[in-house]
């Protein structure tokens, strides 16, 4: 076959899935039918377009493809089985909702909106997007998160059964309900993002193929709703954050931390691009979750270096991101931002006023911001232990690693202090 | 004369599991129930299973959590209900919430269509 064709047909999968399956499910009314239709029409796209030529707009070709064999199947199944219950608001008329532009959504939106449902358990949220938004094979999702394609074929269907036996509807929501539910989508892509990010399990750092999905599924929010001061302020985050992918890792396979990182490495298109999203978020008062955090990332994107980032203007970001996220990751970052811009007791101040959170008992990284500030305070002993800490909460090897080094750095300095001193 | 409720309580893997004659036997069974004590009888439905319930709890400042599945906490008790109809999950969420259950929270579980 030729492989440029083939390789149009993968373009067109990763770029027409979720328009194909969105606007198949309004005519089957149900997924997994759906599901099925436009998987046929893409092994169809396979076998036709080598001799009848890629056509001028691949996913229109598509989507015609899937909608005539979802009708085709429709009908069959109405008139040989029982009439499957149809997915709430699939087959209705009404006008497909409209976002505060007024502009008419697509049919992506009303996919995605069920896919991130708030009834449905934040990983089957997570996994359901990537399945049906990303058009992800189940196999390819358990890669992703590290489970079994067992386990994750269960999650799948198990969230499907949920979406067709209690009516999730397959609508946009209502203006009442938009901004939580527009939250709700975004918490999924971030969740995507932060995965692949910091892969908090297994031998890699970064999971790129992860990352690269959730910088997808952002730009095709952002083209969706254009207008959402919160879907611009993720973009920026995803992008500004994504800017920095290559210099994260060193050439071994080692963490290199945002102090030692190359900056004249960073994506300069990515910056710009985010650059210009954060300022746009934060015109829209008050700024959002997405849109603090992305200015956040800014403010380290367009320091020239570490010890030149503005930690004062951090910290005064991170005041006003505890106050309406009062999360006690976002006060732990804050505290790391207390002790860059005011020093390192600070810091620990504001660390140990955090030690009895239960969300971080199990979170590597209040023990070793906490260790790193100790071993500037030369509290070496209690460094080396709070090291130890750290190391038995992080699943991650590359991280793992890296604070095996620095606890047996501040062994070398204990031990040296004690010889020098007899 | 008072009013009961009646809850029936069962394994849901081994309902998931049983063959068409076993169901087939479930069913007679209600029949012949309904048929023998119709007239005590003002209402029942068999319910969806577990999987698909949905819980509500309020954060009593006027917001409210959402989350997948069935209201598993122990210290609160079945204290009442609604049988109520909706459009889609959605309404059946937003009425919901509606309801009063300051000391807890609610748990919306579809009814399952028979027949």
């Amino acid at each position: 076959m030729d492989p440029s064709v083939e390789a149009q047909v993968a373009e067109a999968h990763r770029r027409e899935w979720a328009y194909v399956l969105a606007a198949t499910v309004r005519v089957t009314g149900d997924i997994d039918l759906a599901e099925e239709c436009v998987q046929e029409a893409y092994a169809r796209a396979l076998t036709t377009w080598p001799h009848r030529g890629v056509p001028e707009r691949p996913g229109a070709w598509l989507t015609t493809v899937a909608r005539r064999r979802g009708i085709d199947l429709v009908r069959r199944r109405a008139t040989h089985d029982r009439v499957l219950p149809e997915l709430a608001g699939a087959g209705s008329q009404e006008p497909v909702g409209t976002d505060d532009s007024g502009e008419i959504a697509d049919d992506r939106l009303r996919l995605i909106f069920t896919c991130c449902h708030p009834a449905l358990a934040p990983e089957a949220q997570v996994a359901l997007t990537l399945r049906l938004v990303c058009g992800l094979t189940t196999s390819e999702v358990a890669r992703m998160f590290l489970v079994s394609e067992t386990t994750m074929a269960a999650r799948i269907t198990r969230a499907k059964k949920k979406i067709a036996a209690a009516r999730i509807p397959y609508r946009v929501p209502g203006p009442a309900e938009l901004p939580g539910r527009i939250d709700a989508v975004l918490t999924v892509v971030h969740l995507v993002f932060t995965t692949g990010y910091t892969a908090p399990t297994g031998s890699e750092l970064l999971r790129s193929d992860l990352v690269e999905r959730s910088v997808h599924l952002a730009r095709m929010l952002r083209s969706l709703l254009p207008r959402d001061p919160d879907v611009a302020g993720l973009l920026a985050l995803v992008l500004l954050t994504d800017a920095r992918r290559p210099t994260r890792m060193a050439a071994d396979g080692t963490l290199t931390l945002l102090s030692d990182q190359d900056r004249s490495r960073w994506d300069p298109d990515e910056i710009a691009e985010g650059l210009g999203l954060v300022r746009e978020a934060l015109s829209h008062r008050p700024p959002g979750r997405f849109a603090l955090m992305a200015a956040i990332a800014a403010v380290h994107a367009e320091a020239p270096s570490w010890s030149a980032t503005d930690w004062t203007e951090l910290v005064g970001l991170y005041d006003v991101l505890v106050a309406i996220w009062p999360s006690p990751v976002v006060a732990l970052n804050r505290a790391v931002a207390v002790g860059l811009a005011r020093g390192p007791s600070d810091g620990l101040a504001a660390l140990e006023a955090l030690a009895d959170e239960p969300q971080l008992a199990s979170y590597a990284y209040l023990p070793s911001a906490r260790a790193d500030f100790l071993r500037r305070l030369g509290r070496d002993e209690e460094a080396h232990a709070a090291y130890g800490e750290a190391l038995a909460l992080t699943d991650n090897a590359v991280e793992a690693a890296f604070l095996a080094a620095r606890r047996t750095e501040t062994a070398v300095r204990l031990e040296h202090q004690r010889t020098t001193r007899t | 004369m008072a009013e009961y409720l009646v809850l029936i309580y069962e394994d849901e893997h081994a309902i998931e599991q049983a063959d068409p004659e076993a169901w087939a036997t479930m069913m007679a069974g209600h029949t012949a129930f309904a048929e023998a004590h119709g007239s005590a009888m003002r209402g029942g439905n068999a319910l969806q299973p577990s999987a698909t319930a949905t819980s509500i709890r309020s954060d009593g400042a006027g917001g409210f959590t959402i989350t997948d599945g069935a209201f598993a906490e122990t210290k609160e008790a079945l204290g009442g209900y609604y049988l109520l109809e909706a459009a889609d999950l959605d309404e059946a969420i937003s009425l919901a919430k509606a309801i009063p259950a300051a000391f807890g929270g609610v748990e919306v579980r579809p009814v399952r269509p028979l027949g």
